[in-house]
C-alpha cells in the first residue's frame, strides 16, 4: 500500500500529472471574486473565509475524475482489484494521495490567497485549521463519487452533480468555523463537527467506494 | 489442484454466455481456451479472477489467488519500465524484478518511460508483470497480442519455465504458442442455450412475470 | 404467506393490477374531500387570511418529499441485501415522484412565504434543507439515467441512496447550525403546543392521507412500467443474441 501511495504521488508530480492545476484554478477563482463583488476591502474581508472555502472545494472537485479514470483506462484498476491488497485499502490510499496532491496544497495556499481578499488577521490561522480538518473529507467524499462514476464514458459532469450535494455539510461547517474564528467567536463546535465528518468519511466511505468499484468492474 | 472450475455459468450485460463449464488445472498444466469471438473467453477469465460474479457454479483458487492479465497491461505512461515493474512487484509483496526483466529481454529499456515503448514492448512489460507477482496460477487474456514471433517464443519459454516450477496457466489465445504440453479447451459446446436461471440471473424473475 | 412473495415480479404484477384502481380511486376521493374541505369550508386565519389554505398542499407534499426518500432508502437496502429486482425498481419509480413533491413543497412555500414574510425565498433551515433534498433527488435520478446496465445502475444508485441519506441528515443538522430561520414549527404534532387549530387540522389530516395514497398509486403505476421496461430489455437482448 505504501507502494501505491508512492506511485500515485509520483504520477501526480510528473509531467501531465495535473499537480498544480487545482492550485492554479484556486488562484484564478480567488482573483475573479473582487471583479465580481468590487474591490472594497471591508466587503471582501467579510466574505473571504467563505469564498476561500468555496474556491478550495471547487478546485478539489476539478481533479476528482482523475482518481480512478486513468487507472481504469490502462487496466490498472482490474489488476489492483485482483491484487492481494483489499480494494478498500486501495480506495483509502487513493483518497490520501488525492489529499496530499490537492487538499494539502490548497490548505497551504489559502492563507496566501487570503491576503488578496483582505482576510482579517485573526482569521488566517482558523482558515488554515478548518481547511486542514475539512479537506480530507472533501478528498474522501470525492473518491466515493469517482468510484460511482468510474464506469462511465463522460462521467465528469455527473460526478460534480453527485459529489456537490455531499459536500454541503463539510462546506457549511468549514466556512462557519473559519468565519467564527475570524470574528473572534467561539469556533470549537464547527471545528469538532468538521473533524467528525472527516473521521466518519474516512471510516465509512472506503467500503462504499470499494463496493461501487466492484460493481463497475464486473 | 491449482484451479477447480465446476458447473460455471457466466453472463455479460445480463445475457448468459457460457454454462456448465468445468475443468481443473494441476501444477505444471496449461490450458488454452479457444472459441469464436464473443463466446465469452474474457468474461470466463474475469469470473475466474473474481472480477465479476458467476451466475452459477464454483471456482476454487489457491488461497493466495491468481495473477490476472487482461487486454490492458496496467502500465503508467510516465513511469519507466523499471518503476512500473517495481510497483507491481511491491503490490504483490515481492522485491526482485531483475529476473523478470531478463526473461522478457527488457534490460536495455529499463530506464525508458513506458510511453516511449512500442506496442509489442509494452506487452512484454505487461507479461513481465506476471513474473513478479510470484503467483502459481496465471490467468491470461490474449497474452500474445502485438507480439512478434521472437517475443511469442520468449513468452512461451516464460510459460514453460513457470509450468516447470510447479505453476499453472489458463489462457485465451488464437495463435499457436508452440506449447506442446498445453491442453486445449474449445468453449463452443458450452455456449449457453437459454437464459440461465438462478440467483443473479436477470431472465429468471422477469420471465416468470409474464409467463 | 410472506411479504417477500411480492418480490416476485409476477406476483407483484398480479396484485398491483388488482390494487391499483382501488388505491387510485381512494386517493382521488380522499384528496377531493380533503382539498375541498380545506379550501372552502375552513375559516380564514385571523393573521394569515386565506393564504393559509395553501397549507393543504404544502404540508402533505413536504411530508411526502421526505417519506419518498425514506421509502427509497428502505427499498434500496432490500435490493442490496436480498437482490429483489422489484424492490429497487420501486425505488427508481419513487424518485421522480419524490422530486416532484419536493418541488411542489418549495413552490407552494414560496407562494405562501411571499405575503407572509415579504420574500419568495429565504435561506431558512427548512427551505434550505428541501433545496438540498432536491439536489439529492437530482443526483440519484441522474445516476440511474447515466448507467447503461440495469443491475449496475441498481447497485450504484442504491449505494448512493445509502450514503446520500447519511449526508442528507448531516446537511439538515449543518443547516440548522448555520442559520436559525423564519419558518414556523411543526404544523402537526401530537405533543407540542405549536399546533395548528383543530378546524384546520382535520382537513389537513385528510389531505395528508390523500397524498400518501396518491404516492402509493403513482409508485405502483411507475413500478409496473419499470418492470415492463425491464422485461422488454431482456427480450430485446435475447433477440439480438439469437
Amino acid at each position: 500500500m505504501p507502494a501505491l501511495l508512492l506511485r500515485d504521488l509520483r504520477l501526480a508530480t510528473r509531467a501531465g500529472g495535473g499537480f498544480g492545476l487545482s492550485l492554479a484554478f484556486f488562484l484564478i477563482v480567488t482573483v475573479l471574486v473582487p471583479f465580481g463583488v468590487g474591490p472594497e476591502g471591508g466587503t471582501l474581508g467579510r466574505i473571504a473565509p467563505g469564498i476561500l472555502w468555496v474556491g478550495a472545494l471547487l478546485s478539489c472537485l476539478l481533479s476528482l475524475d482523475r482518481i480512478f479514470a486513468l487507472d481504469r483506462e490502462d487496466g490498472s484498476l482490474d489488476l489492483l482489484a485482483t491484487a492481494p491488497i483489499p480494494l478498500e485499502g486501495v480506495v483509502a490510499v487513493k483518497a490520501a494521495a488525492h489529499w496530499l496532491t490537492t487538499g494539502l496544497p490548497l490548505t497551504l495556499a489559502a492563507p496566501v490567497l487570503g491576503v488578496l481578499l483582505n482576510l482579517p488577521e485573526a482569521a488566517f490561522g482558523w482558515l488554515a485549521l478548518s481547511l486542514m480538518l475539512g479537506t480530507p473529507a472533501l478528498s474522501m467524499i470525492g473518491t466515493f463519487g469517482a468510484a460511482l462514476t468510474v464506469g462511465l464514458k463522460r462521467g465528469g459532469l455527473l460526478l460534480s452533480l453527485l459529489v456537490l450535494p455531499l459536500y454541503i455539510p463539510t462546506l457549511i461547517f468549514g466556512a462557519e468555523a473559519a468565519k467564527r474564528g475570524a470574528e473572534g467567536l467561539a469556533a470549537g463546535t464547527p471545528h469538532l463537527m468538521l473533524a467528525g465528518i472527516t473521521a466518519g468519511s474516512v471510516a465509512i466511505l472506503p467500503f462504499a467506494a470499494a463496493a461501487a468499484i466492484r460493481v463497475n468492474l464486473r | 489442484m491449482l484451479l477447480i472450475v465446476e458447473d460455471l455459468a457466466v453472463a455479460r450485460g445480463g445475457i448468459a454466455l457460457l454454462e456448465a463449464v468445468a475443468f481443473t488445472l494441476a501444477p505444471g498444466q496449461a490450458l488454452i481456451l479457444r472459441g469464436p469471438n464473443g463466446i465469452g473467453k474474457t468474461t470466463l477469465l474475469r469470473a475466474i479472477a473474481g472480477l465479476q460474479p458467476p451466475l452459477r457454479g464454483r471456482v476454487d483458487l489457491p488461497a493466495d489467488g491468481a495473477a490476472y492479465a487482461g487486454h490492458a497491461d496496467g502500465l503508467k505512461a510516465t513511469l519507466t519500465v523499471a518503476e512500473n515493474l517495481a510497483f507491481w512487484a511491491r503490490i504483490y509483496g515481492q522485491r526482485d524484478t531483475a529476473a523478470a526483466i531478463a526473461a522478457m529481454d527488457l534490460g536495455a529499456l529499463a530506464d525508458r518511460p513506458a510511453q516511449n515503448l512500442s506496442a509489442g514492448q509494452k506487452r512484454r512489460l505487461g507479461l513481465a508483470r506476471l513474473l513478479v507477482t510470484g503467483r502459481m496460477l496465471w490467468l491470461l487474456d490474449e497474452p500474445t497480442v502485438s507480439l512478434d514471433a521472437a517475443s511469442v517464443a520468449m513468452f512461451a519459454a516464460a510459460v514453460r519455465a513457470h509450468l516447470a516450477a510447479g505453476g499453472a496457466a489458463l489462457m485465451a489465445t488464437h495463435i499457436d504458442l508452440g506449447l506442446a504440453e498445453a491442453a486445449t479447451l474449445d468453449l463452443s459446446p458450452f455456449r449457453a442455450k437459454g437464459p440461465v436461471t438462478g440467483p443473479g440471473g436477470i431472465a429468471d424473475p422477469f420471465d416468470a412475470a409474464f409467463a | 404467506m410472506s411479504i417477500w412473495e411480492y418480490a416476485n415480479p409476477k406476483k407483484f404484477m398480479q396484485t398491483s393490477s388488482w390494487a391499483l384502481p382501488w388505491v387510485t380511486g381512494l386517493a382521488v376521493l380522499t384528496l377531493l374531500v380533503g382539498l375541498v374541505w380545506g379550501f372552502f369550508f375552513t375559516p380564514d386565519d385571523f393573521r394569515q387570511g386565506s393564504t393559509v389554505k395553501i397549507i393543504y398542499v404544502h404540508v402533505p407534499s413536504a411530508m411526502m418529499a421526505i417519506n419518498a426518500w425514506a421509502m427509497m432508502l428502505v427499498t434500496s437496502l432490500i435490493w442490496l441485501i436480498r437482490r429483489h429486482h422489484v424492490s429497487v425498481l420501486a425505488a427508481k419509480a419513487a424518485a421522480p415522484i419524490g422530486m416532484t413533491m419536493t418541488l411542489i413543497a418549495l413552490f407552494t412555500g414560496a407562494i405562501w412565504g411571499q405575503p407572509m414574510w415579504g420574500t419568495w425565498w429565504a435561506w431558512d433551515p427548512r427551505l434550505t434543507s428541501f433545496l438540498i433534498l432536491f439536489l439529492f433527488y437530482l443526483g440519484y435520478i441522474a445516476l440511474w439515467e447515466a448507467v447503461e446496465d440495469p443491475d449496475t445502475a441498481a447497485d450504484l444508485t442504491s449505494v448512493l441512496c445509502l450514503v446520500g441519506s447519511v449526508f442528507a441528515l448531516l446537511s439538515r443538522y449543518a443547516v440548522l447550525f448555520w442559520n436559525q430561520g423564519l419558518h414556523q414549527g411543526a404544523s402537526l404534532s401530537l405533543d407540542k403546543e405549536e399546533h395548528v387549530a383543530d378546524v384546520f387540522a382535520w382537513p389537513l389530516w385528510v389531505t395528508m392521507a390523500g397524498f400518501v395514497l396518491l404516492f402509493v398509486a403513482l409508485v405502483l403505476l411507475r413500478t409496473r412500467t419499470e418492470i415492463r421496461a425491464r422485461r422488454l430489455r431482456a427480450l430485446e437482448a435475447r433477440e439480438r443474441m439469437a
